[in-house]
């Protein structure tokens, strides 16, 4: 179970990118965050694994505190935490194993990393998952070879790899076509449920947020004004989220501070 | 009707006219005064050209009667070349992850930086200098200098080029929980490892040519065997020299230029 409460996230002294979340993520429940590019999702998503550090507030993990964890506490802790990237992030002159091994790196030693001497059954699983999502026939090749919706499919199976507790996807489907981005989201939605996987995904499609996921939280500039069932989500509440620009919100702030 | 304009021209460079003109003035102004009061000895010169006359006279034709020590010198040559690029480009490796900003902490970084500016700062004829001063004439010397010197190519361009990497990827290892290491293998390393070849096989070629240059104030191989032909007035040996250096260093570049491509 994952608890943010009071999470603030502001830099410098600018009006505050995060102001004041709470949010409860449980089970094998796929959440989609929605909202206005600026809203503030990428930077939710980032403060859980600490990506950006959040200025305050709390991020419990399964009875893990992790705004208070130290470097290398934080290193490890972020092995349960996986993470699926808008650009995929892939190393492109690696292999596809290489790459999808890399979700094992804090797990294994710098030595057996260098000499790719992975263990037994980090490759046992690494084969499971890629003939799962279906590009084991892929293994040995570089990633810069494969097509967007395979090498998203490899970032999927790189965060799988971590056997993380929770996986958080950062607009997974935004450099994708419509089709393949329907079946990213497809097999995100099947994976949570097969590996029991709470899953939070950003994203800005919201017919797609619809459709693949249990619970939508809709953002905007740095709160969360929508929270409930997708069938929930209705013009009004879309209007809502989608209306305004950030400057609308500035004088509120002020007066707020 | 209004009529639209049909004139334009490209906005000058610098805005301000007097900045303009008052730039150009200067420029000129200070060519003009150095080429009139630089000494030239106009005499000398024309003796000069005599005494080259005779060098050049004397060269021809090339002499190769003695091959073998030019064959020696060049055999030390490249070795002092292919040694100190394996010694630069190993040292050049973590120096240039010191000195990217985008890796190390500052102190780390400002080391990295100032260690390959102090590098780059004198060129190698100097450098070798210092070196055969401190460890005598010989290889030694000129291997120890064309190391410092790879190091101030290597090491900075390399530098530059991981702080130009994706840096999604590193992001990606550290969410992984990747140790420091691992991430720079993983997610940086691949990145620049076809410029880190190109540049070794750059530095390669590189490090030839001044080994020759070098090798002119003591520090081994054919550039010293160049300056004993010189000091002994043996010029159509020199010239033999210098053609023979021109044709290497036509082949080691041909090849260089091929592999490089290749990688890229």
């Amino acid at each position: 179970m994952l608890e943010i409460t009071h999470l603030i996230k502001s830099y410098g002294d600018a009006a505050p990118v995060l102001k004041d979340l709470r949010l409860k993520v449980e089970g094998e429940q796929v959440v989609s965050v929605i909202g206005s590019s600026g809203a503030g999702k990428s930077t939710l998503l980032r403060c859980i694994n600490r990506l950006v550090e959040p200025t305050s507030g709390s991020i419990v993990l399964n009875g893990t505190e992790f705004t208070t964890l130290g470097k290398r506490e934080l290193r490890t802790a972020r092995r349960r935490i996986g993470m699926v990237f808008q650009s995929f992030n892939l190393v492109d002159r690696l292999t596809v194993m290489e790459n999808v091994q890399s979700g094992r790196l804090g797990y294994i030693s710098t030595w057996a990393a260098l000499t790719r001497n992975y263990p037994k059954d980090d490759i046992r699983r690494a084969f499971e998952l890629m003939e799962r999502v279906g590009i084991a026939q892929y293994a040995n090749k570089r990633t810069d070879e494969l097509s967007g919706g395979e090498r998203q499919r490899v970032g999927v199976v790189r965060a799988l790899m971590q056997r993380p507790e929770i996986l958080l996807a950062d607009e997974p489907t935004a450099s994708l076509d419509p089709k393949t981005s329907e079946q990213i989201m497809g097999l995100l939605r099947d994976l949570a449920s097969e590996l029991n996987l709470p899953v939070i995904i950003n994203i800005h499609n919201v017919g797609e947020a619809k459709e693949y996921s249990d619970r939508i939280v809709g953002m905007r500039y740095g709160k969360i004004i929508f929270d409930d069932l997708p069938a929930a989500l209705g013009t009004e509440e879309m209007d809502a989220i989608y209306s305004g620009t950030p400057a609308d919100e500035r004088p509120s702030m002020g007066a707020a501070a | 009707m209004s009529t639209v304009q049909d004139h334009w021209q490209k906005p000058p460079f610098i805005e301000n006219k007097l900045l303009r003109y008052g730039l150009y003035i200067v420029v000129f102004g200070y060519l003009s005064v150095t080429l009139v009061t630089l000494p030239v000895n106009w005499q000398r010169v024309a003796e000069g050209m005599e005494r080259a006359s005779r060098i050049f006279g004397g060269a021809f034709p090339p002499s190769f009667e003695r091959s073998g020590l030019l064959i020696d010198g060049f055999l030390e040559s490249m070795k002092i070349a292919i040694l100190a690029s394996v010694g630069g480009i190993l040292l050049s490796v973590p120096l240039a992850f010191m000195a990217a900003k985008n890796i190390s902490a500052k102190p780390i970084y400002l080391l990295g930086r100032g260690l390959i500016i102090i590098a780059r700062s004198f060129h190698p004829v100097i450098v070798a200098i210092i070196f055969v001063k401190a460890v005598g004439f010989g290889p030694l010397a000129g291997v120890l200098t064309l190391i410092v010197y790879s190091i101030g190519f290597v090491a900075k361009l390399l530098a530059e080029k991981i702080e130009e990497i994706d840096f999604g990827q590193v992001e990606a290892m550290k969410s992984a929980g990747a140790p420091f290491l691992s991430t720079i293998a993983y997610a940086v390393f691949p990145q620049v490892m076809p410029r880190l070849v190109g540049l070794s096989i750059y530095q390669l070629d590189s490090n030839l040519r001044a080994s020759a240059v070098v090798g002119i104030v003591g520090a081994g191989g054919i550039g010293a065997t160049l300056a004993n032909a010189f000091g002994r007035y043996d010029y159509d040996f020199a010239l033999a020299i210098t053609m023979v250096i021109v044709g290497v260093i036509l082949i080691s570049e041909a090849f260089s230029g091929v592999i490089r491509k290749r990688i890229s």
